[in-house]
């Protein structure tokens, strides 16, 4: 760090900066502080604690898998294609970020529950949703999707299209091109994309309260776990929040890693001037 | 092995016509937003306008309007770009990028590996195989970017400005290195430097409000520019009009004695020509100082400005080199009144 | 350090001010004789209290009630911690235990109320559902509360008296959980209380079962330690565990207390 150059920073400003530091940090450090470390281990291995986390795990890897192969192709065609309601549509993608996720939960509720849009097709199929985890992975789909939408389109916006522009004319079919060029070119913003989605997931409360239901093994992930255990044993709560609070920290440390190589795309735009290559003038 | 092509886009008030001979390369100059990016883009399929047609070595690229939309996506035309940053694959090494259009085209990767080892040996870049972009300097960038280029085998090469955000020492290199390569190729290159389209181009083409406003042999367009762009490429004043007996008549109705540039011209007196001076013919007065076979011409000075070890003066939409020493005996500054005077025979004058 | 606390209490006092959550009984803004009476209840609560409140008010002129209504434990954990209430009415005895135990209730608990589980199936009763045993079938889908909630021990306890083994698709938090998963059809049956199936009017309709006797669920009441004015809290727990109280319970589907 370099501690010579002007920063343009007035004093008052770190006052708030702590002030806003302490917002966040000073809840998780009273949750450190409530733990009865003596109990710790009991608590967050016992059966049910150990099958919450564990459905947690596997529901939110599944989510962020269908979030990267869903959403990928979406971010895509957000930031690069062109047809109308363009807007509109990238508008509603995001909605799940600021809805309530008990809205979330009522909206598929109203979509693959029984009595829902696609319930009954779903029904004559013999596929149950509800009660299910396709469920609690739908929900979690649901409210982290955006975020690997958010990410990772911001990151193929940034570096334009002059590269795949570059890679049609050197003969490369779009396929080829989408495999060689684009999809390396967008893998730090998809990793980064696919670790805060599957944060989001990991974190999903109330929709999958409103739409999964609760049962221990099938349904009943970390948080609803926490939550139920709340009413009874709050030392187990408190404990099970910590290993929340302990994976969240690992996975948001490591979407927020500074890559060992330099990131890609941005230590070539660097180098690059601003005046565009035919490439990036396309319509 | 030939290219025609003539294509428009209303939008951007696009009309152009080029063609481009076996083994030619062309130059294309022009003000920004003359329309240069807008002539690359659509030969290589990256923009698509609204009508016209071109053909490449005999196989149609494009053909748009009337019943016929025709169009060959980027991948399939065989025109490689190279615009002015090298844009190589970050992710890639040199070599992977170079080997990129052989395997795009299906050659196994051994195969295309020495191909590309070959594309970097002839751009002297062979040592830097191995790195990645982000470990190469803009002019070994630009070098690989030219190798890359080159291993697609392009029918039609397209360059954008490939030097242009090289410094002044990797140029020159770069340079050397497209005159070697571009020989015998089919090439378009669009470029800022006159001296790109001396030594790299055979012909020509100024662009200027989306159409072609002058083509012709690199030397003969400098020499007689008809345009004013050209003329200011070739660093000489312009004068445009009606040829006269002796000269031409400007816009404005101020003659211009000069010399006729060929004998019989086609129109005769009546028909469009344009005068051309250096800067260096112009002499500065405080005073008119009229006698003949001279031309003067009364302007208000705009500018002042180092030029080499002269003082350029600007006025009237002319320049004139003088001294310092004279320049500031007349006591020259912005806003004055001053006669430009030039010798007839230091006018060249030609039709347009 | 000293800036920086000084800043970070400024700004809880900014946050607090803009709330407006003026930790007073008393209200003087508001005419300077006009009291205020902190109740918290249970959730299962809410139409009763709102009711008996307005009552309450009208009897005594010049004193607002301020309901808080929310899951007894959540209640009793916010008393626990200090919030500042005058009655507290939870819907099971444990949770009053821990507010008993940790010597905030004024005075011994009094159950002014009792409430029982039926089933409550979705409007139609589809699954066809006419007995307690009937939930035990294959492919219903019931759900229940948890058993770690009131509501859920009780049906535990009742499906261990009649040796019927739920299994339930989903075991809630909470009785709402439990209701709006029926009242959206996911659910064919529901383990929820006479009170909450009354409450949903005709989106559900309740099956009553006879073992349901097996486990009463008791409501307890009580004036709180720190109550501002024991007076005020003490006529209006009377109010409750009175004739007009237990006349407008009764309407809600709760079973009579015991004094």
């Amino acid at each position: 760090m370099n501690t010579r150059t002007y920063t343009g920073l007035p004093r008052w400003l770190y006052g708030l900066a702590v002030l806003a530091a302490l917002v966040v940090v000073l809840p998780l450090a009273a949750i450190v502080a409530r733990v009865n470390w003596v109990d710790f281990l009991p608590l967050v291995t016992s059966e049910s604690a150990l099958s919450a986390l564990g459905l947690s795990l596997r529901t939110s890897v599944a989510s962020t898998l269908l979030c990267i192969v869903l959403g990928v192709p979406l971010a895509l065609v957000l930031a690069r294609g062109r047809f109308p309601l363009q807007g509109l549509l990238r508008s509603l993608v995001l909605l799940p970020l600021v809805l309530p996720p008990v809205v979330g939960g009522i909206a598929l509720l109203y979509t693959f529950g029984r009595q829902g849009l696609l319930g009954g097709t779903l029904e004559v199929l013999g596929l149950q949703i509800a009660f299910s985890t396709t469920a609690v992975v739908l929900a979690q789909t649901f409210v982290a999707l955006p975020f690997l939408v958010v990410s990772l389109e911001g990151a193929v916006r940034t570096g334009g299209q002059r590269y795949e522009a570059v890679a049609a004319t050197l003969g490369a079919p779009p396929g080829v091109v989408f495999r060689r060029v684009t999809l390396p070119l967008m893998l730090p913003g998809l990793a980064s994309g696919a670790v805060l989605s599957f944060a989001r997931s990991l974190g999903e409360f109330g929709a999958t309260l409103t739409f999964a239901g609760s049962l221990q093994g099938v349904t009943r992930t970390l948080p609803l776990e926490i939550y139920l255990q709340r009413e009874t044993d709050p030392d187990a709560a408190v404990a099970l929040s910590l290993v929340l609070v302990a994976v969240a920290v690992a996975v948001v440390a490591l979407a927020y890693r500074r890559p060992a190589g330099r990131g890609v795309r941005q230590a070539s735009t660097e180098r690059a001037t601003a005046s565009a290559a035919p490439g990036g003038t396309v319509p | 092995m030939t290219f025609s092509y003539q294509a428009a886009l209303a939008e951007r008030g696009f009309d152009v016509t080029m063609s481009l001979a076996a083994g030619e390369t062309v130059a294309v100059m022009g003000p920004n937003g003359a329309g240069k990016s807008t002539l690359l883009s659509s030969i290589a399929g990256l923009l698509k306008p609204d009508g016209g047609r071109a053909e490449l070595n005999g196989r149609t690229i494009f053909h748009l309007g009337g019943n016929s939309s025709r169009w060959t996506p980027p991948h399939r035309r065989g025109t490689a770009l190279l615009a002015q940053e090298p844009l190589l694959f970050p992710h890639l090494t040199a070599l992977d990028n170079v080997a990129f259009g052989p395997r795009s085209a299906g050659v196994p990767r051994k195969a295309a590996n020495r191909e590309a080892e070959r594309w970097l040996a002839e751009v002297e870049a062979l040592d830097l195989a191995r790195r990645r972009p982000a470990e190469l300097s803009g002019g070994q960038a630009q070098r690989v970017a030219v190798a890359r280029a080159l291993a697609t085998d392009p029918a039609l090469l397209l360059l954008d400005e490939p030097m242009a955000a090289l410094d002044i020492h990797s140029a020159p290199l770069l340079r050397r290195l497209l005159k070697r390569v571009l020989a015998e190729r089919q090439a378009v290159i669009v470029t800022h430097d006159v001296l790109d389209a001396l030594m790299l181009a055979d012909r020509v083409l100024i662009l200027d409000g989306g159409k072609v406003v002058e083509h012709g042999p690199t030397r003969r367009v400098l020499e007689q520019p008809r345009s004013p762009f050209a003329a200011g490429l070739a660093g000489l004043n312009f004068m445009p009009g009606t040829l006269t007996k002796d000269g031409i008549r400007t816009g404005r109705g101020r003659e211009v004695a000069g010399h006729l540039e060929e004998a019989g011209p086609r129109h005769g007196p009546g028909g469009p020509g344009v005068a051309v001076f250096p800067p260096s013919a112009v002499s500065v007065f405080l005073t008119d100082a009229h006698g003949s076979p001279r031309n003067s011409f009364p302007v208000s000075i705009t500018d002042l400005e180092p030029h080499g070890d002269q003082i350029r003066v600007r006025a009237g939409g002319l320049a004139a080199d003088i001294t310092p020493a004279a320049s500031a005996d007349l006591g020259l500054v912005p806003g004055m009144t001053v006669h430009f005077v030039v010798k007839a025979a230091a006018v060249s004058v030609y039709e347009a | 350090m000293k800036r920086a606390t000084g800043i970070l209490l400024a700004a809880i006092a900014l946050a607090a001010g803009l709330s407006g959550c003026a930790n007073s009984s008393t209200n003087p803004a508001a005419g300077g004789t006009e009291k205020t009476l902190t109740v918290f209840a249970a959730a299962s609560l809410k139409s009763s209290f709102t009711e008996l409140a307005e009552t309450y008010e009208a009897q005594h002129p010049g004193t607002k009630v301020v309901l808080n209504f929310a899951g007894s434990s959540d209640l009793a954990t916010q008393i626990g911690q200090g919030a500042p209430a005058d009655v507290f009415a939870a819907a099971d005895t444990r949770n009053m235990g821990k507010v008993a135990d940790a010597g905030l209730a004024d005075g011994e608990p009094a159950v002014f109320a009792t409430n029982t589980l039926a089933i409550a199936v979705p409007a139609g009763n589809f699954a066809g559902i006419s007995s307690f045993a009937d939930l035990a079938k294959g492919g219903t889908r019931v759900v229940v509360c948890a058993r770690q909630v009131p509501c859920g021990a009780a049906a535990a306890t009742i499906a261990e008296r009649q040796g019927t083994v739920l299994k339930p698709v989903s075991e809630e938090n909470s009785v709402t959980d439990v209701l709006g998963k029926v009242i959206s059809g996911e659910a064919d049956a529901g383990l929820v209380y006479v009170t909450d199936v009354r409450s949903a009017g005709d989106k559900v309709e309740s099956v009553p079962f006879p073992e349901a006797g097996a486990a009463v669920n008791s409501y307890p009441i009580t004036v709180l330690a720190g109550a501002q004015d024991k007076e005020a809290a003490r006529a209006f727990l009377n109010l409750v565990t009175g004739a007009e109280g237990q006349s407008v319970l009764a309407g809600a589907g709760f079973g009579a207390g015991r004094k």
